[in-house]
C-alpha cells in the first residue's frame, strides 16, 4: 500500500517557561492509501491538536507533515491553503454546512474551490448524495435536514473533490446511535471504495469496527496502536469479548481483568 | 461565475428579506442625502441664478458697501466714467427690491425679486419667448419662467405688482413682453421692467438718500477681453472713485446669507453621509460576527481570504446599489409632486455626485467587517483550537 500521509516526530508546544506544555509529544504515524484510521483518547490527549496540525490548519513547532510527498510544515498560509482544498478533506463536528447553499450546492462547492466543477464532477456529486440516502433532499437547505442528513452532506462534500486524506471531527457527535452507525458504516465504506486515507476522531468507541486501526492518544503522545481486526472488534464490543482494558484507552468502564495487547509502538 | 460571486449572491437571494431591508435603510439615506443636494442646489440657485447667468463680466458696488447688493448705492453718473475705462465694452445699472403679486382675492401672494435694468445693456436678460425689454420707460416687463410657470402668464398678459410708496399700499400693472430662463435672485423669482420703470415702481421707503441722481444697487460690466479682467479692475479701480469691485463668482457668494446656507445644507448632508457610513459598516460587522463559524469553515476547506473579501465586498455593493437605485426612483417620484416654487433642483451634477459619494461609503463602511473576517481564525472558528 502506498503512503498518503506521514507524520514525522510531531510537536507541538504551547506557552513558554514553567507553563510551557506539549499539546503534541513526537508522534510519528504512516497512513496508508484505503486506510480508515480512528483517533481515540480522552479530552486533552492532544487528538485535536494533532488532526488541526495533519489538516494544514496548524503549523507544528517541530517535526513534519508529508501529505502527497509534499511539506505541509514548510508550506506559507496560502500555500497550505491551496493545497488543502485539492489534497484533504474535512467533516467538522459543527458548523459544517453553508447555511444558504442546498445540499447540491454544499457538496459542489469543493468542486468550485478545486477547480473540479465540470459536468462529469456535478454529475458525481449528485451520484455522491443519492448514493447517501439524500436523493430526495438534494436541493434543501441545511436547517431544512436532519442532524444526520447534514452530516452525510458534509460527508459526500469531504469526498467530492477526491483528497488524497478526509478528516473526520466527531461527525457523529450530535447523532443517535442508530444514524451515527449508518454514517461512519457509509464514511468507511466510501474512504475504501475511493482508495482515500481517512481519520475520523471519536469518543464512540462502537464506532472502531469500521476502522483498520485505532491510535490511542494519551498526554500529547501515541499510547498505542491497535490494528488486529480481533482487537478492534473487541474494542467495539468490549462486553461480548471481554479482553480490552476499557479503563487503560482512557474511557470510562471497568477493566475487565484480560491481560492487554501488546502495544504496537 | 467566481466563487466569490456565486456565494455572495446566493447568500442575498437566500435570505432577501433582511438584504432588502438593509437595502431599504440605504435607500431613505439616499433619499435624504439627494433632498439636501436638492434643496442645497435650489437655494443656491435661488440666490445666485441671475448674477450667475449675467450677460457681464464685472459688478461694480458702492466702495463701502462691502460687496453687499442691498447696501450699495451707486449714482448712474458712474455708469459713464465706468464706460469710459479702457477695456470696457459696455455697462448697464442694476437695482433690486422685493415686491408681490396678489393672486385672487384670497390674500394668496408670490413673491418676486423686481429687477431694473437697462433694455438692451449687461443685466437685461434675452427673451426665449416673446421680445426683451426694449423700452426705456414703459410700463412692461419681462417675467421668469417660474412666475410663468406658477401664474400661468405669456407674452401680452398683464401682471399687477404690489409695492408701498411712503407708506400706503400702491399696485402697477404691467404688461408682459416676454419670458425668460429661470433667474431667481434673493430666492425670488425674477421680474424685470426698465430701469427707469423700476426708479418709479420701487418700494419708496427704500428710496435712496438725495434722490435727485438716479442710483442704481450694481453696474453689471462687460468687457472687451475678459481674460483681461484682473487689469481692467485695477484700471477701474484707479479711474473711477468710490468704488469696489467683483467678478460674478464673489458677488453672488457675497449674496446676504448665502455662504452660510450652504455650508449649513453641507453640513446636513456630511452628517447624512457619516450616518450612512456608520449604519452599512455596522450592519455588515453584524452581519460578519455572525458568520464567523462559516467563515472558519470556508478558510478551513482552503479558500482564500481575496475571495472572502471580495466576497463581502460584492455584497455591500450590491445592497448598495440597489438601495441607491431604490432611492433615486423614490426621489424622483417625489420630486415630480412637488410644486414649482419649492427650492429643489436636481442637476445631473449634484446628483451623481451624490450617488456616487453613498457607493463609496458602502465599500468605505464595510472595510472594518472585512478586515474581521480576514481575521478570522479557521480553528478558533470551528472549536478545534485549545
Amino acid at each position: 500500500m502506498q503512503i498518503a500521509l506521514r507524520a514525522e516526530q510531531l510537536v507541538k508546544t504551547y506557552g513558554s517557561g514553567d507553563s510551557q506544555v506539549n499539546a503534541v509529544d513526537d508522534v510519528s504515524v504512516d497512513l496508508y492509501q484505503g486506510e480508515l484510521v480512528a483517533l481515540v483518547g480522552p479530552s486533552g490527549s492532544g487528538k485535536t491538536t494533532l488532526l488541526a496540525m495533519l489538516a494544514g490548519l496548524l503549523r507544528p513547532t517541530s517535526g513534519r507533515i508529508l501529505i502527497d510527498d509534499q511539506d505541509l510544515t514548510t508550506m506559507r498560509e496560502r500555500d497550505r491553503a491551496a493545497f488543502r482544498k485539492l489534497h484533504i478533506g474535512f467533516a467538522f463536528q459543527a458548523n459544517n454546512l453553508v447555511p444558504y447553499l442546498t445540499a447540491l450546492e454544499n457538496v459542489e462547492l469543493m468542486l468550485r474551490l478545486s477547480g473540479q466543477r465540470t459536468a462529469a464532477g456535478r454529475e458525481r456529486a449528485r451520484e455522491l448524495l443519492v448514493r447517501l440516502g439524500l436523493e430526495e433532499r438534494i436541493d434543501a437547505l441545511p436547517r431544512q435536514l436532519s442532524g444526520g442528513q447534514q452530516q452525510r452532506v458534509a460527508i459526500a462534500r469531504s469526498l467530492i473533490s477526491q483528497p488524497t486524506l478526509v478528516l473526520a471531527d466527531e461527525p457523529t457527535a450530535s447523532l443517535d446511535s442508530e444514524r451515527a452507525f449508518q454514517v461512519v458504516q457509509t464514511f468507511a465504506q466510501l474512504v475504501h471504495e475511493q482508495n482515500r486515507a481517512g481519520i475520523l476522531v471519536t469518543h464512540d468507541l462502537r464506532l472502531v469496527e469500521y476502522v483498520d486501526r485505532v491510535i490511542q492518544m494519551l498526554d500529547g503522545q501515541i499510547e498505542r496502536i491497535l490494528e488486529a481486526q480481533a482487537d478492534l472488534s473487541c474494542l467495539a464490543n468490549p462486553e461480548r469479548c471481554g479482553r480490552i482494558p476499557m479503563g487503560a484507552l482512557g474511557f470510562d468502564g471497568d477493566d475487565c481483568g484480560c491481560p492487554e495487547p501488546e502495544p504496537v509502538v | 461565475m467566481s466563487i466569490a460571486s456565486h456565494l455572495a449572491l446566493k447568500e442575498i437571494w437566500r435570505n432577501r428579506s433582511r438584504f432588502l431591508l438593509f437595502s431599504g435603510v440605504i435607500a431613505l439615506i439616499t433619499l435624504l442625502i439627494l433632498f439636501v443636494a436638492a434643496l442645497g442646489e435650489g437655494l443656491g440657485a435661488g440666490n445666485r441664478e441671475y448674477i450667475e447667468k449675467l450677460n457681464a463680466d464685472l459688478l461694480v458696488y458702492q466702495d463701502t458697501a462691502q460687496l453687499q447688493i442691498p447696501g450699495s448705492q451707486l449714482p448712474v453718473s458712474k455708469l459713464r466714467e465706468v464706460r469710459n475705462v479702457a477695456g470696457v465694452q459696455s455697462a448697464g445699472p442694476i437695482g433690486f427690491a422685493a415686491v408681490f403679486i396678489p393672486i385672487g382675492d384670497a390674500g394668496d401672494k408670490l413673491n418676486v425679486a423686481l429687477i431694473g435694468v437697462e433694455p438692451g445693456l449687461p443685466g437685461a436678460p434675452p427673451a426665449y419667448e416673446g421680445s426683451p425689454l426694449k423700452r426705456r420707460s414703459a410700463d412692461e416687463c419681462l417675467i421668469d419662467e417660474t412666475i410663468a410657470d406658477s401664474l400661468d402668464l405669456g407674452p401680452g398678459d398683464q401682471v399687477t405688482i404690489r409695492t408701498v410708496q411712503e407708506g400706503e399700499e400702491e399696485f402697477y400693472t404691467l404688461r408682459v413682453v416676454g419670458i425668460t430662463d429661470s433667474r431667481k435672485y434673493g430666492i425670488r423669482p425674477g421680474l424685470f421692467v426698465p430701469y427707469v420703470t423700476w426708479d418709479r415702481i420701487r418700494a419708496q421707503m427704500m428710496a435712496f438718500e438725495g434722490d435727485a441722481e438716479l442710483r442704481a444697487n450694481v453696474l453689471a460690466v462687460a468687457l472687451e477681453v475678459p481674460a483681461l479682467a484682473e487689469q481692467v479692475t485695477d484700471l477701474m479701480l484707479s479711474e473711477v472713485r468710490r468704488i469696489a469691485i467683483a467678478d460674478l463668482q464673489t458677488a453672488y457668494e457675497k449674496v446676504p446669507g448665502y455662504v452660510e446656507q450652504q455650508s449649513t445644507l453641507t453640513t446636513q448632508q456630511t452628517f447624512a453621509l457619516l450616518i450612512g457610513l456608520l449604519v452599512i459598516g455596522g450592519f455588515f460587522q453584524i452581519q460578519t460576527l455572525q458568520k464567523v463559524p462559516q467563515i472558519g469553515m470556508l478558510k478551513a476547506l482552503g479558500t482564500p481570504n481575496g475571495t472572502i473579501a471580495a466576497m463581502i465586498m460584492i455584497q455591500i455593493l450590491m445592497v448598495t446599489l440597489i438601495g441607491v437605485i431604490i432611492g433615486a426612483a423614490v426621489t424622483l417620484a417625489l420630486s415630480l409632486a412637488f410644486p414649482p416654487n419649492i427650492p429643489i433642483i436636481f442637476t445631473p451634477r449634484s446628483v451623481a455626485l451624490a450617488l456616487a459619494t453613498i457607493m463609496l461609503i458602502g465599500p468605505v463602511g464595510g472595510l472594518l467587517s472585512i478586515r474581521y473576517a480576514l481575521r478570522v481564525e479557521p480553528l478558533t472558528a470551528l472549536g478545534l483550537s485549545n
